[in-house]
């Protein structure tokens, strides 16, 4: 069993993605096929950006049991208000300048979704997100 | 085909990889500058085309296991593009060609 814990800073375009570049490392070094590691790493980085751009940042926790992949990314921030909605392809409460940048279509959590093996969001309006996804190997 | 024999076919301009990034395959390819969908839809060792230049295509192309990044219409990277494509040997090249035009020549190239 690995298990390592990366903080994801908020409003950092800078060091975004660097949560999932260092999960890829680690799974690499436990041996996990690449292709396993490429939707890990679709997962993690969309859930790793969502918590840059909607809630000033987290923390994300990843283990691997020699079978299962297990990501958790949990922040304080705003809160989603109708996962259900956020879920669907093209959903997005993106300001235009967070557009500019190249996110906001819309299309994080359905990534998320179809990359991983199972999907759960709990989120407290006001409050904040946890997201668990688990990929099997 | 590798992403050298693409940079030779169509007369790409690298901006940075060196020869391991340049010796990699070239298996498919995607056009797009929404960053999430490129992360959902561009196949593994893909060629990605796109005018987005700044630091986030570097890590959407680690991530997503894509072979290069092409900036099309003469396209400059953001100076931070460039130092991390270098740090982290990204093949990243620059063509003045529209996305339309180079999607056309390597969708040949690749399949024929
Ligand atoms: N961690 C989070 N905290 C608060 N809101 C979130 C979080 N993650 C997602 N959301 C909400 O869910 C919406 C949909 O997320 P999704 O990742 O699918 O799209 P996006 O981030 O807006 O755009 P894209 O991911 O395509 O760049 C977001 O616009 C935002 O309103
Ligand atoms: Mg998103």
């Amino acid at each position: 069993m690995v298990t390592e814990r990366y903080i994801v800073k908020g409003d950092d375009f800078q060091a975004a993605g660097s949560a999932s570049s260092a999960m890829k490392q680690m799974l690499r070094g436990a041996g996990v096929p690449m292709e396993v590691i490429r939707r890990a790493a679709i997962c993690m980085y969309e859930g790793e950006i969502n918590m840059v751009i909607h809630a000033r940042g987290g923390e994300a926790e990843v283990s691997f049991d020699g079978q299962e992949i297990t990501m958790k990314l949990s922040d304080n921030g705003s809160g989603i208000e109708n996962p259900q909605l956020a879920l669907k392809e093209g959903w997005s409460t993106a300001t235009d300048e967070i557009r500019g940048l190249g996110f906001g279509a819309g299309m994080g959590l359905p990534n998320m979704k179809r990359n991983s093996d199972d999907l759960t969001i709990e989120s407290v309006p006001g409050k904040g997100t946890t997201i668990v996804m688990k990929i099997k190997v | 085909m590798t992403v050298q024999e693409l940079v030779n076919a169509i007369n790409l301009t690298i901006l940075s990889g060196d020869g391991e990034a340049l010796s990699r395959p070239a298996e498919g390819g995607y056009c797009g500058d929404l960053l999430s969908w490129v992360m959902g839809r561009a196949p593994r060792n893909g060629v990605w085309i796109t005018i987005m230049s700044n630091l986030n295509v570097a890590a959407v192309a680690e991530l997503a296991d894509i072979a290069c990044v092409i900036l099309a219409e003469g396209v400059a990277p953001d100076p931070p593009l460039l130092e991390r494509a270098k740090n982290d040997n990204i093949a990243l090249l620059q063509s003045k060609e529209p996305a339309f035009a180079l999607a056309g020549k390597i969708h040949a190239l690749i399949h024929g």
